[in-house]
């Protein structure tokens, strides 16, 4: 009987073991709900082990020789960049961040320490849309076409790496980015062929925008359908936001008013009732406010800023901001964006720029790219009707595609993190 | 952060508070009228139903920008460098314990402030905290007292005028302090003059020590609070990455008084 028992306990263990294995590679990230994984996050138990100990340094640099800064901008004169560096040779990873994010939002952050975890260099540098890279490093002042966002990030790239090169020995050179920034990546790679500075031997595209046009036009949607059009409806939307913003805030994290701003609200207390869309809508709202702003004022085209005023660093900018608040996406594109660059451009047809914003315009590039990688959700909220499944025709085996995680909200994830670093590894 | 202001401590303020003057009044200038922007045409502000959303009474904002301005400067080139020193040699546990100590102190203020709201649950949490951090908490090194059920409850001056009745007034960006009204300025100064004496008065009273010893101590302690308080908040003035930090700094600090207010 014993050696029966004895029998069973083995087979039970032994059956029960790589069953218990697979349930620990199964894919745990704990939102099905895409606008609860977008504000959310990943919760603390399920992100990936990485140190705390910041190999991150802050650098600054002047793109542009003669442009001059605004008075109003006084704070933002030079362009910033880090770089998180090995001490050895080892490849060099650029990473580009996502709408409205600096360098140092808490997802690149996030990436560039588990890059040097991994026995990486990295270079972390802001997104097109960040005033900081508006003011400094954009060459026609109104970021949003994304060929010409790339020819401005790669420009951004050779200075950056150029005045870090004696801190840094590079084998070669990698390049990633999320969101917009994962979009920028596909048409930086494309650029990169031609220019061949940095030869990329590895690009991977996280959680991209397949067309800008559709995805600003899914997120305005979200603001719109929940605040609606009433009078005073704004406003009483704002205070609610502002009210459980402020009973959730924790005076010890620092405040970023950009893609992640008022997410921190339900880092502690997941709703129960949540307008999570519209909280998504409105941080949107804030991002696109801040970029229409400084490209108003840079470009002198006028959208809110009267194109001869001169603003002082002591006058204030609240009428602009209350106008731009209530500037929808749309709008801008129809009132300022579209308008700029068709000045510029006569031939410019309003269908040919929004094809433009769109990584279908490098379908046959992409296709053939062998070193390029796409990861991307299922459930990812900017994405259209139809759209991950080009992705995933698209790329074909080069392509990630995890269930679950709506936009970026996995990206901490341990599985996430692992398959990141481990694409750059091998 | 301004709590140890004593009235004798006045006086060796001033050429102090001289310099930050005209050093405010370098930045601030000019402060000419500026002609009013133009408006998008989609959002007419004259049309019926428009409400600007962050319509707040900031009579003085070129001033107050200017202050701004002046913060950043201080905090970059003296306070922040101080408060870093001040990271360096004190390890996190001891800062958290500077931190208990002072909340402890503070008790007297929330007493105080509660019992003027009419607030009674709120001067019993008050006592209890006291008596038991000072006790059990060694002094106020620790704090006992959140775990047995006394948690935090601050209250101050600002806040009593408003459940009073007193609005917040003009909008006031204080030097090195940061974001404030008139009334929240006001209530400030009370409660660092009822701060002040009541520490002379643990410090004249509990100790044998000489005048001169115990100006010293009071210096260091006001030294000590005063970065112990920036040293816990992650606030960097232009950190935020918005062109409207200015406007979304001061709505949120009003509304937030206001919430405390209403609590």
């Amino acid at each position: 009987m014993r050696y029966f028992c004895g029998i069973l306990i083995t087979l039970i263990l032994a059956a029960a073991t790589p069953l218990q294995a697979s349930d620990m590679e199964a894919y745990d990230y704990p939102f099905v709900n895409p606008l609860e994984a977008t504000v959310v996050g990943t919760p603390t138990v399920y992100r990936a082990d990485i140190p705390r100990r910041d190999p991150i340094r802050e650098h600054s640099l002047t793109i542009f020789e003669d442009r001059e800064v605004p008075k109003v901008f006084w704070y933002s004169s030079r362009l910033q960049f880090s770089l998180a560096a090995q001490r050895g040779k080892a490849p060099l990873i650029f990473v580009i961040a996502g709408t409205g994010g600096s360098y140092k939002s808490p997802k690149v952050v996030n990436m560039q320490r588990a890059f040097h975890q991994a026995g990486f260099h990295s270079i972390a540098i802001s997104s097109p849309t960040h005033m900081n890279f508006i003011i400094n490093a954009s060459s026609t002042s109104v970021p949003g076409r994304i060929e010409e966002d790339a020819e401005d990030i790669y420009r951004v790239m050779e200075k950056a790496y150029q005045s870090v090169s004696s801190r840094v020995s590079v084998s070669e050179f990698y390049l990633t980015g999320y969101s917009l920034g994962g979009s920028q990546s596909a048409f930086l790679a494309k650029l990169d062929e031609t220019r061949q500075t940095f030869n990329f031997k590895k690009v991977l595209i996280i959680n991209p925008s397949v067309s800008l046009y559709n995805s600003v036009r899914i997120l305005d949607q979200m603001l719109a359908d929940t605040v609606g059009t009433e009078p005073g409806a704004f406003n009483s939307y704002l205070g609610r936001v502002v009210r459980s913003f402020l009973t959730a805030y924790d005076r010890s994290e620092p405040l970023d008013f950009n893609e992640d701003f008022l997410y921190q609200i339900y880092k502690k207390r997941v709703p129960t009732e949540a307008k999570l869309a519209a909280l998504i809508g409105f941080s949107f709202r804030i991002s696109s406010s801040n970029m229409a702003f400084t490209s108003d004022v840079m470009s002198r085209f006028g959208l809110v800023v009267p194109s001869d005023q001169v603003l002082r660093t002591t006058d204030s900018t609240t009428p602009y901001f209350e106008q731009l608040l209530r500037t929808s996406f749309m709008d801008y594109f129809d009132e300022f964006f579209y308008p700029y660059h068709q000045a510029r451009n006569p031939s410019l047809t309003r269908d040919r720029l929004i094809d433009e914003l769109s990584l279908k315009s490098i379908e046959t590039y992409l296709r053939g790219a062998e070193k390029i990688a796409m990861t991307t959700n299922d459930d990812d909220i900017i994405l259209a009707p139809g759209e991950v499944d080009w992705l995933r025709e698209v790329f074909g085996s080069r392509a990630k595609i995890w269930p679950t995680g709506g936009h970026c909200g996995n990206m901490e994830h341990k599985d996430f993190v692992a398959y990141m670093v481990n694409y750059f590894k091998k | 952060m301004t709590s140890q202001l004593a009235f004798k401590s006045i006086r060796k303020v001033i050429p102090v508070l001289g310099l930050v003057l005209l050093m405010l009044t370098i930045y601030a200038l000019p402060l000419a009228a500026q002609k009013a922007p133009d408006q998008r045409k989609l959002t007419d502000p004259s049309a019926a139903g428009f409400e600007p959303a962050m319509d707040v009474y900031d009579p003085w904002e070129g001033w107050n920008r200017g202050v701004y301005k002046f913060n950043y400067g201080f905090d970059k080139f003296v306070f922040l460098p101080l408060v870093r020193g001040y990271q360096f040699i004190v390890p996190e546990t001891g800062r958290k314990g500077v931190t208990n100590f002072f909340s402890n102190l503070s008790e007297v203020q929330n007493f105080a402030n509660n019992l003027m709201q009419g607030k009674i649950e709120g001067c019993v949490n008050s006592v209890f905290r006291f008596a038991f951090n000072s006790t059990l908490g060694l002094g106020g090194l620790m704090d006992p007292a959140t775990d047995m059920g006394f948690p935090e409850w601050k209250e101050d001056f600002g806040q009593t005028m408003g459940v009073w009745g007193v609005g917040p007034g003009p909008y006031m960006v204080l030097p090195v302090l940061g974001p404030s009204s008139l009334r929240d300025a006001g209530g400030l100064a009370v409660d660092a003059v009822v701060n002040s004496l009541w520490r002379d008065f643990l410090i004249n009273e509990g100790t044998d020590w000489s005048t001169s010893t115990e100006d010293k101590v009071k210096w260091s302690l006001t030294g000590l609070q005063i970065l112990n308080t920036r040293s816990n908040v992650a606030f960097r003035y232009y950190g935020t990455g918005s062109p409207f930090e200015y406007e979304l700094i001061k709505f949120l600090y009003l509304k937030n008084r206001q919430i405390l207010v209403e609590q």
